[in-house]
């Protein structure tokens, strides 16, 4: 067996950093703070790595990503996991993950603005658009839900009132 | 559903071992071994999910606008998500080697225990918008109380999908509201899908032996203990909606032990029909 000395884990990190997400390429996996855990075991690295939510389809890519990119610095023996609990939130992006998302045009989440469940009060103070979500592209804060669900699960459609250009709003959770 | 591996390593160790063990699927530890009920609730809970995601997904491409086309698919897509956690632990539980595609694509119609509620047909908008509040506003309920589970799998499963189904609830309530309260025309076919599901309701709230079983180890609460607050949040929606349930006692039931209604027949042979034709097929 060759001798190879193993890389520090924040190198490692700092490689995860630079792999985009596969449906916003402009933040990286580590910007969307999905990655949980990067250690040694032994010579194998071990990545934990937790889904944003329970049916996104780019779970299986963003493994894949990970894994073609971890080989590519030249980790042979890896193993990725999977951890669900905690529960990821959107309060694990990164500020300088929002920063880009705004840039890209979707407005970053507003934290604490998960949906909770307390229905109908919730509902209503909803109705009467009290979430005030900045548009991204002009600031204004006229802006409209158009829908709970957008181009993809994480996603809420909005529009501006005053650039009247639609939007996605990363939704909390 | 496409399997979503935890590991995707081409491990040459972990494939030799996965060789010998044949079936490809780690056995799984001894302690599971013997717990039928478990396995019963987990593919309960999994099937509620797979069903109701499958009746969803079929309006793709027809929904009325295309946010909502984009939001049913979605919520398709969490439910289906929920249906392999759910329906993935009850395979590992169970220990003969299925996973959650062979509980879901290999099991006839009578080893199905979604509710009824969840099966039938999704009508006109109203009648799919109305089956999703009333299930939503149970699936909360319950969602909440397993993440308090003893088993430490069914409380993680529980936490990450109440935050999904939390926007399912808000968006079913928000338009269940605003076309209960909305033209003539919507207010009437609203009350119709309230009157028609209202006797597949009580389903949700019946306790069995299995579900008493799961109470017993903490494992799941008894789903009786879950009605309160169901009602307590669909008379204020409905309240709001200017519906009202109706006021008979009849109610269906079943599902919970495999006896369905015809239309959960159909659902799997468009489900299932690729892996009955090319058992085995991979993508
Ligand atoms: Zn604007």
């Amino acid at each position: 067996m060759a001798t190879t000395t193993l890389p520090p884990t924040d190198r490692i990190w700092e490689w995860l950093s630079q792999v985009p997400d596969p449906e916003i390429p402009v933040i990286s996996l580590t910007d969307l703070g999905i990655i949980r855990d990067v250690q040694w075991q032994g010579d194998t690295l071990v990545v934990t790595v937790t889904p944003t939510y329970s049916g996104c389809p780019a779970t299986s890519i963003i493994n894949l990503d990970i894994e073609t990119a971890l080989r590519s610095h030249g980790i042979e023996k890896l193993e990725l996991k999977r951890q669900l609990a905690p529960a990821w939130t959107t309060d694990w992006i990164t500020p300088e993950g929002r920063e880009k998302l705004r840039a890209y045009g979707i407005a970053p989440p507003v934290d604490g603005t998960a949906a909770d469940g307390v229905l109908a009060g919730r509902v209503s103070r909803l109705m009467g658009n009290n979430l005030t979500i900045q548009c991204p592209r002009c600031g204004s804060t006229h802006t409209q839900k158009v829908s709970q669900f957008g181009s993809t699960p994480c996603k809420a459609s909005y529009r501006c009132t005053d650039c009247l250009e639609p939007f996605d709003y990363f939704k909390c959770i | 559903m496409p399997s979503l591996p935890d590991m995707t390593t081409p491990n040459l160790t972990a494939l030799a071992g996965q060789a010998l063990a044949d079936s490809g699927h780690v056995a799984v530890p001894a302690p599971d071994a013997g717990q039928p009920e478990f396995v019963e609730f987990l593919q309960r809970m999994g099937d509620n999910c797979l069903i109701l995601g499958h009746r969803v997904s079929e309006w793709c491409g027809h929904a009325p606008a295309l946010e909502e086309d984009i939001a049913l698919a979605n919520q398709a897509l969490d439910l289906i998500g929920q249906c392999q956690l759910w329906l993935g632990l009850a395979a590992d539980i169970e220990g003969k080697g299925r996973d959650a595609d062979a509980l879901a694509y290999l099991r006839d119609a009578g080893a199905f225990r979604n509710l009824l509620l969840v099966e039938l047909p999704n009508g006109d908008f109203g009648v799919t918008l109305m089956r999703q509040f009333l299930f939503d506003a149970f699936h909360i309920e319950m969602l909440r109380a397993l993440k308090a589970s003893s088993d430490p799998r069914v409380a993680e499963i529980a936490a990450k999908a109440e935050k999904e189904v939390a926007y399912h609830l808000e968006r079913s309530a928000d338009l269940v509201i605003r076309l209960g309260d909305g033209t003539d025309e919507s207010r009437a076919r609203m009350q119709a899908a309230l009157t028609k599901l209202w006797s597949y309701t009580g389903e949700m709230f019946l306790d069995d032996a299995v579900d008493q079983a799961m109470s017993d180890a903490r494992i799941a609460p008894l789903p009786s203990s879950l009605q309160a607050a169901w009602e307590k949040t669909v008379a204020a929606v409905l309240d709001e909606a200017t519906l009202a349930a109706p006021t008979g006692a009849w109610q269906h039931k079943g599902g919970k032990k495999g006896i369905h209604t015809e239309h959960l027949g159909y659902i799997l042979a468009e489900m299932q029909f690729l892996q009955r034709a090319y058992p085995g097929a991979k993508w």
